[in-house]
């Protein structure tokens, strides 16, 4: 048997709102990891014993189990106790809290890592512990992190594919689907494959343009 | 305000780490716009004087006075913290290692205390920082962020940002230490300016001669104890104390 992709060409406009959706889950999934993965740090690290206690929590169980285990609990496993989200929100917080996790991870290592000199400039300044910490130790921390954070965001777009067990539309799910209407799966897992390809390397190209950003205050 | 209240006053400061005590109840005096110098070896404590003053460091015990207010009220939570921040906002500190702030511009640098702090507008923050630039001999570096700047700039600027909260007082820590030879020179201009222009100082400063030029009255430092103090010409030429003469004889030969 030879391969075709010419049926592919006729499947595009599946793969691209495949592609689409991937990318959006991407970007939402992302936003949650990083801006939930901020606040995880800062309250462990800054905060009451009381508000950092669940917090270790959360890094403790998103950074110990399998991502596909995590969206099965909250999808299957939360609905058995009359909580029902849909699908695409439960996978797409799925996805946010497990790489928040490892984010948080990398924020708290930032912040430790920040001068402590830069601490007790602002402070002799005139600011409060808390808006040095605003203006001053988070903003560097989060410079210092995004290389790695924007490697787990690329991590994280991969991870994407696996939130087709749940039914959630994306480029994986629209493959199969495609491929159970064709029966070429070589040439539609092998075009998703360089979709992914081609979005990843999209998102290295604006790390680096970021790194070189942040490349000037170092 | 007062003429006869000094503008930076000790009483009987002590500061211990665990069981070491490193300040044995110091005295010390500063004078409204004088310029007060501290010298003295590794270790004696000269740091963590000028860091008790704004309370960087905490106290053991002793009273802390600036200008007329005391600067270690017995005050607790946040009623203490209101205190200090504004009492901070008047004295201005210069570190030995810069400390600026490497994530904004040199200009941002200057600005950010000003406007966050002071409630100055944005041009009003502009327009101070870019005249305290040109003052410190830096007026084409405010779009620079501090990682391309010479050790001689950092410093520069990092004075400019103190300046720039019009502070009563500026305390300078070692500001030239960590700067290679050929640019202690320009640091130590700007400073001699400030001295011009009758800025009140304290500073801790390894450099003798610097200190004889500038200073009004130095003291000398040792093992958490201020051993000898007065004129500086006194003092760096002709010192009474044994120990004095020791750590001259090493400094002033190198
Ligand atoms: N955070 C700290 N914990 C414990 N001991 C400290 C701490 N900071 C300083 N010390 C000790 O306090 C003493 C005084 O230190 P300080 O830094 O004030 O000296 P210094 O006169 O400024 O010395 P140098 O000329 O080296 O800067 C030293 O013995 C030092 O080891
Ligand atoms: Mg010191």
């Amino acid at each position: 048997m030879s391969f075709d992709f010419s049926v592919v060409w006729s499947y595009s406009q599946l793969l691209l709102t495949g592609l689409l959706w991937t990318i959006f889950i991407t970007v939402l999934a992302g936003s949650i990891s990083i801006l939930l993965g901020i606040v995880i740090a800062t309250t462990t690290l800054y905060g009451s014993r009381i508000a950092s206690l669940p917090m270790r929590g959360i890094i403790f169980l998103f950074m110990g189990t399998p991502l596909l285990l995590q969206l099965y609990l909250l999808y299957y496993g939360l609905s058995q106790v009359g909580i029902m989200l849909p699908a695409f929100w439960t996978g797409v917080i799925g996805l946010g809290l497990h790489y928040a996790a490892y984010n948080a991870d990398i924020f708290q290592a930032s912040l430790k890592a920040v001068d402590p000199g830069q601490m007790e400039a602002a402070r002799s300044l005139g600011f409060s512990r808390g808006a040095t910490r605003r203006y001053f130790i988070i903003p560097q921390a989060v410079l210092t992190a995004l290389p790695q954070v924007g490697n787990n965001s690329i991590i994280l777009l991969k991870d994407t594919a696996v939130l087709s067990v749940l039914g959630i539309s994306e480029l994986v799910l629209d493959a199969q689907r495609a491929i159970s209407e064709t029966y070429r799966p070589f040439e539609f897992y092998f075009t998703a494959a360089l979709l992914y390809y081609v979005v990843n390397l999209a998102m290295e190209f604006m790390l680096s343009i970021a790194g070189r950003k942040t490349e000037e205050i170092r | 305000m007062n003429q006869q209240k000094p503008m930076i006053e000790l009483r009987q400061i002590r500061k211990s780490y665990g069981s070491h005590e490193v300040l044995k109840g110091i005295d010390l005096v500063v004078p409204r716009g004088k310029i007060v110098s501290i010298i003295g070896p590794s270790g004696s404590g000269k740091s963590t004087l000028l860091r008790s003053i704004n309370m960087l460091e905490e106290t053991s015990s002793g009273e802390i006075w600036l200008d007329g207010q005391q600067v270690n009220r017995p005050l607790k939570g946040r009623v203490f913290e209101k205190h200090i921040n504004h009492i901070r906002q008047e004295m201005g500190m210069v570190f030995q290692q810069f400390n600026l702030f490497p994530h904004l511009t040199v200009l941002q640098n200057i600005m950010i205390g000003p406007m966050r702090l002071k409630g100055l507008t944005k041009t009003a923050a502009r327009d101070r920082a870019n005249a305290l630039l040109a003052k410190v001999g830096l007026a084409d570096k405010g779009q620079a962020y501090p990682a391309r700047l010479s050790g001689g700039q950092k410093q520069r600027v990092a004075i400019a940002r103190a300046l720039a909260m019009q502070p009563k007082v500026m305390l300078f820590d070692e500001a030239t230490s960590a700067l290679d030879p050929e640019l202690v020179e320009e640091v130590n201009q700007v400073m001699k300016q400030l001295v011009s222009e009758h800025m009140t100082m304290l500073i801790v400063t390894h450099e003798m001669r610097f200190a004889a030029e500038v200073s009004d009255h130095v003291l000398f430092m040792d093992g958490g104890v201020v051993v000898e103090q007065g004129d500086p010409r006194q003092i760096l030429s002709n010192p009474i104390e044994e120990r004095t003469r020791v750590f001259l004889r090493k400094h002033l030969s190198n």
